[in-house]
């Protein structure tokens, strides 16, 4: 089965890497870039997201199409980045995700 | 064909309904289809059983009834027909398969209010209107939760097996709190005879996966503690229908022979040396479920058990249990010291206040206790538990 899984900043887990010297920061990111690496026959891509800033979001449910500045979730939450993987069932991206080193939330959403 | 009794006619059912539905499930790989056509075959037998007896071969009827709705149904699926071709009576699944169904129920990943009435439905055949009543929630909420756990169990690609050694405790961590939430919503519930007994449908279920799975202790730790618990339901209302406090109950009214099983059950799983959070719940009932009469309790030990559970399962409703069996080796001053420390977490729990109306009045300030027991009884909708604080408030 197909998941995207869509990975999620918190405004502390930001705080936390903005605060990190350069050499822990580096740390960070390989252990990041190790577990993709473990995890490479299963990946099928994604991307890394610009920060929440960039976001334009467009309304269609109100009558002319309404843009605003910004994602369509105001929160301390926002979604960083995507992996789309694919493995036998929701246990196995269960697996592959309780050993994610990167951002504290991830959500797991089946493909159609 | 026998006369049925409403509880002949729970346990039938109970008996065959989950190995129909892991029958279905091997044949059709579909949890939904299976599911579907076992409660139909279910809604097939309470119509007809009542009235015309329980069939000789119960598990035959319900299988010809599944089959012919599956074979309606799929009256233009040819891979399912051929599959269904395939679907022979007797049905003997594994017994591993009924363990496959309950921990597909108890996925993490489903809610839980959706593990407790899909297990309820799945593994003991329960309708939606029987869950429905039993939980005192509107019918079509239950088949709403269950309908939206059956489409997520197909389409987020939930597995349908035992979890692997790696995972096995984190999950059978989670069936064993549907079934302890189940017995708790049965055993806590006031007597109504209309409604379904949970109590014993948790006992059913905690038996099952005992026989499933006999060398995890705590399983048998589970068993032990609603064994126990039940053991002793006859002395638990009085013959007004009010509860009856522990203290007060004629405790010639319990069942000691099956205490004494319960306590034999719990030895045995102990001697695995895997101490476990039911393991020591069990251990604590039976130090009470033992003494002869309530000043025989062994309190010294209960503080004992209650220091290993929160060693391993910290939680404020462990400490507050602690320190009511604190008020009785240390004293109610000591007793109260570790209450104060629980108000912010606790404050919102009936049994907090009614905790501390007992050792205020202990302590000799009845004003104060009054009020603990009157802001208890503001917190509680179950009925014979308001009825004892009612009591209380009356007579002091």
């Amino acid at each position: 089965m197909k998941y995207v899984l869509l990975f999620v900043e918190t405004e502390e887990f930001a705080g936390d890497l903005e605060a990190m010297g350069p050499a822990e920061r580096d740390r960070a990111y390989s252990r990041v870039t190790e577990w993709m690496a473990t995890h490479a026959g299963k990946i099928r891509g994604g991307n890394k997201l610009q920060s929440p800033e960039t976001a334009t979001t467009v309304r269609l449910d109100r009558g002319e199409p309404v843009i605003t500045d910004g994602p369509f979730v105001e929160g301390k939450e926002v979604v960083s980045g995507y992996t789309e993987i694919e493995v036998a069932d929701l246990d196995e991206a269960l697996r592959m995700v309780k050993t994610w080193p990167g951002c504290p939330v991830v959500e797991i959403r089946p493909l159609e | 064909m026998t006369q049925a009794s409403h509880d002949q006619l729970a346990s039938v059912v109970r008996q065959h309904a989950g190995q129909l539905a892991a029958a279905l499930m091997r044949v059709t790989g579909d949890f939904a289809t299976a599911e579907d056509l076992v409660q139909d075959a279910v809604l097939a037998a309470l119509q007809h059983w009542p009235a015309e007896g329980i069939p000789d071969r119960p598990d035959a009827w319900l299988f010809t009834v599944a089959r012919r709705r599956a074979l309606d149904g799929f009256r233009r699926a040819d891979n399912y027909r051929a599959k269904l071709a395939q679907l022979q009576w007797p049905v003997q699944p594994a017994e591993d398969e009924r363990l496959r169904l309950i921990f597909t129920c108890c996925h993490p990943a489903l809610p839980r209010t959706a593990q407790i009435a899909l297990t309820l439905r799945v593994v003991c055949g329960l309708t939606t209107g029987q869950i429905a009543r039993a939980f005192l929630v509107h019918e079509t909420a239950i088949a709403r939760r269950i309908t939206r756990a059956k489409r997520k169990i197909t389409d987020a690609g939930i597995p349908y097996r035992v979890p692997g050694d790696d995972e096995l405790a984190a999950r059978l961590t989670e069936v064993l709190t549907v079934i302890y939430l189940l017995f708790n919503e049965g055993y806590l519930a006031t007597t109504a005879p209309a409604s379904r007994d949970l109590a014993e449908d948790a006992e059913w279920l905690a038996n099952l996966l005992y026989q499933l799975m006999p060398a995890e202790p705590d399983v048998a730790g589970l068993l032990a503690l609603i064994r126990l618990h039940r053991a002793r339901a006859a002395a638990r209302f009085g013959p007004d229908g009010g509860l009856v406090l522990l203290r007060d109950q004629d405790r010639s009214l319990w069942d000691h022979e099956a205490i004494a099983d319960a306590v034999r059950l719990l030895t045995r799983a102990a001697r695995r040396q895997r101490p476990g959070p039911y393991q020591l719940q069990a251990a604590i009932v039976a130090c009470h479920a033992e003494a002869e009469r309530w000043q025989d309790t062994d309190w010294e030990q209960i503080v004992l058990l209650y220091d290993m559970l929160l060693h391993l399962a910290p939680s404020p409703v462990t400490r507050l249990h602690r320190a009511i069996a604190v008020r009785y080796t240390t004293g109610a001053r000591a007793a109260m010291a570790e209450l104060d420390d629980l108000a912010g977490v606790l404050g919102g729990y009936h049994l907090y206040h009614a905790s501390r109306a007992e050792l205020l009045r202990e302590l000799g300030h009845p004003g104060q206790a009054r009020a603990a027991d009157r802001h208890a009884l503001e917190l509680t909708a179950n009925p014979a538990e308001q009825a004892i604080l009612q009591q209380r408030l009356t007579w002091t």
